[in-house]
């Protein structure tokens, strides 16, 4: 065992783990924080995706120890500071791009890291930047509506209710 | 102005504010206090004797609590078929018993034979590599002509792999086959539905738990009924009481079908939770869930459609092989027969329909109920014999699918595959699409497509579904073992706000936004005072759950007729309050009026009068404003649909993409657009990937190669396009107080024919002869196919 | 997993004295590494973790080189602009999750079959700079998984020297999104190089037909009269030999004329 230190959605935390600890096992079992989910073993599905110093990281392919040190945040730390859901929580609900919500946490840190880096994406923009993360509900039709209406741009053209 | 609340409105859902902020709570997330785990020991072959299973050397590693087997289970009953089907000569089908543990034999990889409980996951595992398995391997059973002919069993004591031979409509046999005799034109394809994992992104889990105080169980699950796994392992499995196992499904991350059915790892946690006195966790990993979870479709099949001068359809004769897999699911058994057979009239006015569908055992995972579940199969063998009849009489697609429509004003409508449609306007879905669809521009973009050296296809399709399972005295005689009603209480508190317990089971579907759409509109009253209860059988009447499209058009009918039982009441309370008689109450925007007059009470007012009946008439109405209603569906309903799509074929590579999609839609009335639109693009998207890419492959040795996402292709989100969807020719449903038909399944059953259709339809005007690929539609498959198709023409 | 210790060394120094150590196994940015641990099918007692050696960090202008640290990640690699093809490619590698964490190092060191690293690195005629020695591309790969990396020894650096021209094509295979057919071209003063991943049974190879025909008329239609024998190429359910041996040629073909 040993000891790990980390930021996680702005708080101090340590923890004991093993080498093979993997930093969504700390987040959820050690932290409570299970809204980083897992749906794969072979690191694809992107259920699992985190920021780990600002960068997205699958956290099932993260040993926690690797993240000692580190500002980490998740799903669990995106909504504004009043408790309501952020712009592109607030989206992803506006445009119903979600259904069962297991992919969707891993979806909105991915579609977060994406509109850090490029704030007015295109349509084909966002389909190639999701690609490690898998929805089996939507269709991915109102994922990628919802990340373009969160990044500010007009999405009524786009077909749907 | 569309509305902003009730029925036909879209309200954003609720239930997102916890899934967007990582405070839902799916199964793994639960952490009981004490809780061990489970990790089971797996078939590595596909077929073998379990010759022995030395379990010592697990029992002693650390962290070890207790290691079952096959023996341990020897005693209870096996998982059961929930329909028994008859074969064509009258015996009734095989049923092999499904144990909790494999017993005797492994019959396909992922089999578990063992189970290991310790305190943590990592000592379970290793515990479970410790197991010593003398598994004898035996020649693995994976193509199902070699299953039919050969006498290398899957299940020894039936001496047979053929589950039953069923013929749909028998009487029709006959006719049906003189029909394509004499027949003008007969076209014949033979065509493969190919076999999907379901993959809900939620992988299975379960925790079994027992206090031994009260001999009560509970079962948390990722399940999409509650209550039937509860009966199932009641009356079935393990025989604990129903009144004392409680069995929760929390937020559930999808099933498409997967999690319809009991599998024997929940049956296997609470045996151990029982006998450890602790809570017993497993979590399927993706490889397990690939291996184990119940797969869907897998038929094999050759229709004839035989066509008179004109394009009129005389008959449909179809040979189908289905694939069961290693056991029968609960429901598989049904899927290929009357969820298949009886929709094989599709949309269309033909007189004459024989099935016949052998069901086969084979070394593999077990196949059942997957999205659409026997409609998606019976609407690609239709719509792909159609569109090659319409190539090979030279006819429009679109003109020959109408030439043979039911016309409106033929409803009711008794099928030639023996359903009777309520309602339905075909043409009208058809218009529709093409005005949605743009397919006067089709033309101008292949002429682009073919100057970005691309060739472009265009694929037509209609369809028809029967779902809202399902009338329960028309499926007992039809050889169901459960009935297919569903409940609902409607609790209406003293302070005015109201619980709405149902059975149906929301695992991505919005029950919790759209069933109080429904209530708030027949109560006049906000929605947000209105709660949905599911997913927990003791907190919920009964319910069979969420699946085949059903939870709107059946339990939303228990909900509407619960909440009329409440309305009745709240009447006569208020009548009494009001000193009128009940007759002539009305309820207007949550406020009881006496006709005729200005005095009035409103809603809430009454819920306290029932809780506080002081100056009440006890002696003619109850305390209380909480009812019940069971609802029993008297037919099933029909959604139909005609859909579009546009595909670009790269000649070089052979790689489709597809460029435009368009589904309209007959779902009836809507309740809530943007959740129904949401259902379709889902939908939509798993007959893409059926379609195109999503490939499950078994060698001959049995070996799952497609068992994890390195191999198995889920549809990503640069391989869909938008889509187009329109539901606005609505022909409400006739039985049901809703007029709701149901549209879950909807976008998986209608997309896989069309999108086939425009890939054959971009090669033949591409030049190249090529009349059919299976799916899914590869690139290497349409490379492989042009290619042959180039050297037939050498 | 089984269980393991980590190490985090700070300095190559540290790192290799770590590796020295019984069963110790380096640790890149673990996206094949700790998959494959999952499965159980590695045991090392000990990962030594190489995303915190100095050394190994960055890219630098070497003359007419590139230089790039083996625990450079791809996401780095795809933001640098001084090879835009090796860019190109960094930025086909997986997802921007796996970019993030994934190292050029470690993909050379796995050299999977249908890994992209591999075809720039041969079609570059790179040099893997180790902890050991410096490796020529066309010595370096020996076949699927299989390098000529020592027990221990790290990939510190990689240099590319930098082409006239340049491009990959990339034909994915669907499911995993590595390569299905993966042709990586460049132009050098003194020659073509065309080298192929995804396609073979013995991993990443160079056409050497291609490369003379592209050496004489460097236009696609100088491959005309080619065809690359499906003998050896995989065959699974993605695709046949024959088709892989195809896709080979179209692949190179569009590669030549994005090249320009
Ligand atoms: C979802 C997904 C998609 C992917 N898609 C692609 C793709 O399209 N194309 C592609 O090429 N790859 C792809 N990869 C693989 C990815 O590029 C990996 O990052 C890479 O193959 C391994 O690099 P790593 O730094 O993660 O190494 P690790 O996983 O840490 O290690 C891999 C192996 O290399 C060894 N090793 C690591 N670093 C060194 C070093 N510096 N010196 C010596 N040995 C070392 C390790 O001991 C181990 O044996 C994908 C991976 C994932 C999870
Ligand atoms: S759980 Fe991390 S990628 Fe699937
Ligand atoms: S919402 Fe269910 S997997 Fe995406």
């Amino acid at each position: 065992m040993t000891k790990v230190t980390m930021t996680v959605n702005g708080k101090a935390v340590s923890g004991d783990v093993e080498g093979r600890t993997l930093l969504s096992s700390f987040l959820r079992e050690d932290q409570g924080l299970t809204g980083t989910h897992v749906g794969c073993d072979t690191s694809q599905c992107g259920a699992c995706v985190v920021h780990v110093d600002g960068a997205a990281v699958k956290a099932c392919t993260m040993l926690a120890a690797e993240a000692d040190g580190a500002n980490v945040d998740t799903i669990e730390g995106q909504s504004n500071a009043d408790g309501s859901l952020n712009v592109i929580q607030q989206a992803f609900q506006d445009h119903h791009g979600l259904q069962c919500g297991f992919c969707t946490p891993g979806m909105v840190m991915s579609a977060a890291a994406l509109l850090k880096d490029n704030p007015k994406p295109s349509e084909t923009e966002v389909r190639e930047y999701l690609e490690g993360n898998i929805c089996r509900c939507t269709g991915y039709h109102n994922i990628v509506k919802a990340i373009m209406a969160a990044s500010g741009q007009d999405v009524t053209a786009i077909a749907a209710e | 102005m569309p509305k902003d609340t009730g029925i036909g409105a879209s309200p954003v859902r609720r239930e997102d504010v916890r899934f967007l902020t990582g405070t839902g709570e799916y199964t793994d997330d639960i952490v009981l206090a004490k809780q061990t785990y489970a990790v089971f020991a797996r078939s590595t072959v596909a077929h073998g004797t379990i010759k022995s299973i030395d379990t010592s050397a697990a029992e002693g590693m650390p962290g070890v609590l207790a290691v079952f087997t096959g023996e341990d289970f020897v005693e209870v009953g096996g998982n059961p078929a929930g329909w028994l089907i008859n074969s064509r000569n009258g015996e009734p089908m095989k049923e092999p018993k499904r144990p909790v543990l494999a017993h005797g034999k492994v019959r396909h990889v992922g089999d578990a034979y063992a189970a290991v409980i310790a305190e943590t996951i990592e000592q379970a595992r290793d515990a479970v590599e410790a197991i010593e398995a003398d598994i004898d391997e035996l020649p693995a059973v994976v193509d199902m002509n070699d299953a039919l002919s050969g006498s290398n069993f899957v299940h020894d004591e039936i001496e047979t792999n053929q589950c039953f031979d069923w013929g749909w409509i028998e009487d029709n046999r006959d006719a049906t086959d003189n029909a394509i005799k004499n027949a003008h034109h007969v076209t014949t394809l033979e065509l493969v539905n190919n076999r999907l994992v379901p993959n809900a992104m939620e992988p299975r889990a379960s925790i079994g738990s027992y206090k031994a105080s009260t001999g009560e169980y509970t079962l948390h699950t990722t399940s999409q009924n509650p209550h039937l796994t509860r009966l199932l392992i009641s009356a079935f499995v393990l025989g604990i009481p129903e009144n004392m196992l409680t069995v929760i499904a929390p937020d559930v991350g999808g099933g498409f079908g997967s999690k319809i059915y009991h599998y024997g790892e929940e049956a296997l946690v609470l045996a151990a939770a029982k006998k450890l006195g602790r809570p017993v966790k497993w979590t399927a990993d993706r490889t397990e869930s690939f291996l184990t979870d119940a797969h869907g479709r897998d038929h094999v099949t050759k229709i004839e459609l035989a066509l008179d001068k004109e394009g009129n359809f005389l008959a449909f004769r179809t040979d189908t092989k289905a694939n069961v897999g290693a056991y029968l699911s609960n429901f598989s058994t049904a899927t290929p027969t009357f969820l298949h057979g009886t929709l094989m009239a599709g949309n269309y006015t033909v007189p004459l329909v024989y099935v016949n569908v052998k069901a086969v055992f084979t070394n593999t995972a077990p196949v059942d109920a997957y999205r659409g579940a026997g409609r998606p199969e019976a609407t690609y063998s239709l719509e792909r014999v159609i569109d090659k009849a319409a190539r090979e009489l030279r006819m429009d697609p679109i003109e020959l699918r109408r030439k043979n429509f039911i016309k409106p004003d033929q409803y009711p409508y008794a099928s030639a595959a023996g359903l009777e449609y309520d309602a339905g306007n075909y043409d009208a879905l058809m218009d529709k699409m093409e005005e949605v669809a743009d397919v006067a521009g089709f033309e101008a973009r292949r002429k682009q497509s073919e100057a970005n050296g691309l060739m472009r296809g265009f694929g037509v399709n209609a369809y028809i579904e029967a779902c809202g399972i399902a009338p329960s005295n028309l499926v007992g005689v039809l050889g169901s073992r459960v009935g297919l009603y569903d409940a609902a209480t409607v609790r209406v508190n003293a302070t005015g706000n109201l619980s709405v317990m149902v059975g149906a089971h929301s695992h991505g579907q919005g029950h919790e936004t759209a069933f109080p759409q429904v209530v708030a509109e027949m109560l006049g009253i906000d929605p947000a005072v209105i709660d949905i209860v599911h997913g927990d059988t003791s907190k919920i009447p009964f319910g069979m759950g969420t699946y085949g499209s059903r939870s709107l058009a059946v339990c939303g009918s228990a909900v509407v007729r619960a909440t009329e039982k409440i309305i009745n009441k709240a009447k006569k309370i208020a009548g009494h309050m009001l000193e009128a008689s009940d007759q002539d109450i009305t309820l207007e925007n949550g406020v009881f009026s006496v006709a005729g007059t200005d005095k009035s009470v409103t809603f809430g007012e009454v819920a306290l009068k029932a809780y506080i009946p002081h100056e009440y008439p006890l002696e003619d109405i109850e305390p209380g404003l909480e009812e019940t209603a069971f609802y029993d569906p008297a037919n099933f309903t029909y959604p139909s649909g005609a859909y579009a799509c546009e595909v670009e074929v790269d000649p070089e590579t052979g790689k489709v993409r597809v460029d435009r999609m368009c589904a309209v839609d007959d779902f009836g009335n809507v309740i809530n657009p943007m959740i129904v639109t949401g259902q379709v693009h889902g939908g939509l998207a798993q007959g893409i990937g059926q379609a195109l890419v999503e490939n499950t492959s078994y060698d001959e040795n049995g070996q799952l190669l497609s068992a994890s996402y390195m191999d198995y292709t889920m549809p990503r989100a640069d391989d869909m396009p938008m889509f187009h969807v329109d539901h606005s020719q609505g022909t409400p449903c006739t039985h049901n107080p809703l007029g709701v038909k149901g549209c879950g399944e909807a976008g998986a059953i209608g997309s896989p024919p069309t999108v086939v259709n425009a890939v054959i339809d971009a090669l033949q005007s591409g030049g190249t002869n090529v009349t059919h690929i299976d799916m899914p539609v590869t690139p290497a498959r349409v490379w492989d196919a042009m290619q042959n198709a180039k050297s037939e023409e050498a | 997993m089984y269980n393991f210790e980590v190490e985090k060394p700070g300095t190559l120094a540290e790192a290799t004295a770590a590796m020295a150590g019984e069963d110790a196994q380096a640790l890149g940015g673990g996206q094949t590494l700790i998959p494959t641990l999952k499965q159980r099918l590695a045991s090392p007692a000990k990962l030594v973790s190489l995303s915190g050696v100095a050394e190994m960090q960055g890219i630098s202008k070497d003359g007419d080189a590139l230089r790039i640290g083996g625990a450079t990640t791809h996401g780095a690699v795809a933001a640098d602009g001084n090879y835009p093809a090796l860019s190109a490619l960094a930025a086909q590698i997986g997802d921007p999750a796996v970019r993030n964490r994934g190292t050029i190092g470690g993909s050379l060191a796995n050299n999977d079959p249908a890994a992209c690293y591999p075809a720039a690195a041969l079609g570059s005629g790179a040099t893997i700079i180790t902890t050991n020695r410096e490796i020529a591309a066309d010595d370096y790969f020996q076949g699927m998984f299989d390098t000529a990396l020592d027990e221990g020894e790290i990939v510190t650096a990689v240099s590319f020297p930098i082409p006239q021209a340049a491009n990959y094509q990339k034909f994915v295979q669907p499911a995993s999104r590595f390569a299905l057919v993966g042709v990586f071209l460049a132009k050098y003063a003194d020659g073509i190089r065309v080298a192929v991943t995804g396609a073979s049974n013995e991993g990443v190879f160079r056409w050497a037909e291609a490369e003379a025909a592209l050496g004489d008329d460097f236009s696609a239609s100088a491959l005309d009269g080619l065809s690359v024998p499906a003998d050896n190429m995989i065959s699974d359910l993605h695709g046949p030999a024959a088709y892989r041996a195809h896709l080979v040629k179209v692949m190179t073909g569009r590669a030549v004329t994005a090249a320009g």
